[in-house]
C-alpha cells in the first residue's frame, strides 16, 4: 500500500538550471503575456535576450513575478512598487542571514 | 464555534466609518503578507485580517454582523440566533484576495458557502459546459541539512492539504512524498516537482509542486547564498606564530594553514568549497582567538610572563585616549 506515494520523486531545481520561454513563464504564472510585458519594463523580472522572440528567463523569475501578483492582490500596489518591494525584500533577506551570524557571535 | 470579533482583529472601533476600516486592513495586510513579514504567525494572523476585512468593508455583511450585539466577546462560544439574517439581502459582492476557503467556520456558518467567488475558470453565470482545468501548483517548504546541500539527498516529506470531502466541507488529508534533494540546492530556492500539485479537472493534467528549500540551523556554519561561514577558534600562538589545525566543513575534514601573525576576525577564503554548482561558492573560515582560561597558578603565571614581554603592547592605541 502507498507504493505509488514512495516512488522516489526527482525534482527540477528551478532557479540556475531552468531557463523558462516567455510562453513557458506565462503558462506557470497564468498570466498572459502582455502583464509579462508589464512586469518586465518595471523591472520585476529581467529577460535574457532583446527581442521578446528570443526572451529566457531565469527560474528564479517565477518566484518573483508570484510575489509581485500576490503584492498587487493583497496589498494594492502596482507593478512598480512591487519590483521596488522585491528588490528590498531580497535585500533584506540578505541582511538578515548577515545579522544572524553576527547576533551568534555575540551571544557566546 | 468561537465568536470572532471583527473589529478587535482589524484593531478599529465599532464605528469606524469604512475609509477607516480600509486603512487600517491595508496597514495590517502589509504587517502581516506572508510575502514581507517577519513575524512567525504571519499567515495565519493575514488570513485572519483578511476574513475580518471582508465583513466589515461590506455594509450588507457589516451591518448584519453587528446585529448579532455587541454583547459578544471574542472566543465565546458561539450558536448564530436562528433567524439571525433574515431581513438581509446579499447580493454577493466580491472577496478580497485572501482565498473564501480558508476563512473560518465562524464565518461560513454567518455567510455561508455558496457565495464564494470562484477564480477558477468557469463557464459563464449560470451556464452548464463542461470544462477542463489544469491543476492548481501547489506550494510548500522543506528543512534540510546543510549537508544535503553538498551531496544531494533524499528526504521523506509529509505534507497536508485540504480537499473538499464528499459532504462538501474541507478536511485536512495528508500524504507523504519521497522527493530527491539536489545537489548544489540553496536557501530559498525552489525544486519543481512535475504533476504533483493539485488534481486537474475534466481531462487537464495536475498542476505541479515546488518545494521552497530552507537549511536548518547550524551548530557552528552559517550560510550566506552560495558562501558558507565557520567561525574558527584559535589558540592566541596559533594566530601569532601560524598553525596548521584540522577544520570541519561540510565535504569534510581538511587541514587549514593559519598564517603567523593573525588577528581575531581574520577571513581565510577556501575558494569553491561552498556550496556546489556551476558557479560553487566559497566556504570562509573566520578566526575567533580563544583564550586558555586564567584558573591556576601557573596559568596565571604565563598570562603575567606575556603580559612582561609585551610591556609596550596598548590594545587600545587607537581609541585616542
Amino acid at each position: 500500500m502507498g507504493n505509488e506515494m514512495m516512488k522516489l520523486l526527482t525534482g527540477e531545481l528551478f532557479e540556475d538550471d531552468t531557463e523558462l520561454t516567455l510562453g513557458e513563464l506565462c503558462r506557470i504564472c497564468r498570466l498572459p503575456a502582455e502583464r509579462v510585458f508589464e512586469l518586465v519594463e518595471q523591472g520585476v523580472v529581467e529577460p535574457i535576450g532583446r527581442e521578446p522572440t528570443q526572451w529566457h528567463f531565469r527560474g528564479v523569475s517565477v518566484r518573483r513575478v508570484r510575489c509581485a501578483q500576490r503584492l498587487e492582490e493583497d496589498l494594492g500596489v502596482n507593478a512598480a512598487g512591487a519590483a521596488l518591494a522585491l528588490d528590498l525584500l531580497d535585500e533584506l533577506r540578505m541582511l538578515r542571514a548577515r545579522l544572524a551570524r553576527f547576533e551568534r557571535d555575540r551571544a557566546e | 464555534m468561537e465568536f470572532k470579533d471583527y473589529y478587535e482583529i482589524m484593531g478599529v472601533s465599532k464605528d469606524a466609518t469604512q475609509d477607516e476600516i480600509k486603512r487600517a486592513y491595508r496597514k495590517l495586510a502589509r504587517k502581516y503578507h506572508p510575502d514581507v513579514s517577519k513575524e512567525p504567525d504571519a499567515e495565519q494572523r493575514f488570513k485572519e485580517v483578511g476574513e475580518a476585512y471582508e465583513v466589515l468593508k461590506d455594509p450588507e455583511k457589516r451591518a448584519a454582523y453587528d446585529q448579532l450585539g455587541a454583547n459578544w466577546q471574542a472566543g465565546q462560544d458561539f450558536q448564530p440566533p436562528p433567524d439571525w439574517d433574515s431581513g438581509f439581502e446579499f447580493t454577493g459582492g466580491s472577496y478580497t484576495g485572501g482565498s473564501a476557503e480558508d476563512f473560518s467556520d465562524f464565518f461560513e456558518t454567518l455567510f455561508g458557502r455558496a457565495g464564494y467567488s470562484t477564480r477558477g475558470a468557469y463557464g459563464g453565470a449560470g451556464a452548464r459546459r463542461e470544462y477542463s482545468m489544469r491543476g492548481q501548483d501547489t506550494h510548500a517548504k522543506i528543512l534540510i541539512d546543510l549537508e544535503d546541500a553538498y551531496t544531494g539527498a533524499t528526504r521523506t516529506i509529509t505534507l497536508k492539504h485540504s480537499e473538499v470531502g464528499a459532504d462538501g466541507r474541507p478536511q485536512v488529508k495528508e500524504r507523504t512524498l519521497n522527493v530527491r534533494i539536489p545537489k548544489g540546492i540553496r536557501q530559498g530556492q525552489q525544486i519543481r516537482l512535475a504533476g504533483q500539485g493539485g488534481a486537474g479537472i475534466g481531462t487537464s493534467e495536475a498542476g505541479d509542486l515546488y518545494l521552497e528549500v530552507e537549511f536548518k540551523p547550524h551548530p557552528f556554519y552559517h550560510v550566506e547564498g552560495r558562501d558558507v561561514y565557520l567561525d574558527l577558534p584559535v589558540a592566541p600562538w596559533e594566530a601569532a606564530l601560524g598553525a596548521k589545525v584540522k577544520i570541519p566543513t561540510p565535504s569534510g575534514s581538511l587541514d587549514l594553514k593559519i598564517p603567523a601573525g593573525s588577528q581575531g576576525g581574520r577571513k581565510l577564503r577556501l575558494k569553491g568549497r561552498g556550496i556546489p554548482g556551476k558557479q560553487p561558492g566559497d566556504f570562509y573560515v573566520v578566526l575567533k582567538i580563544a583564550l586558555p582560561p586564567a584558573d591556576s597558578d601557573e596559568a596565571k603565571k604565563a598570562y603575567e610572563s606575556f603580559s612582561d614581554a609585551f610591556g609596550g603592547f596598548n590594545p587600545r592605541a587607537n581609541l585616542g585616549v
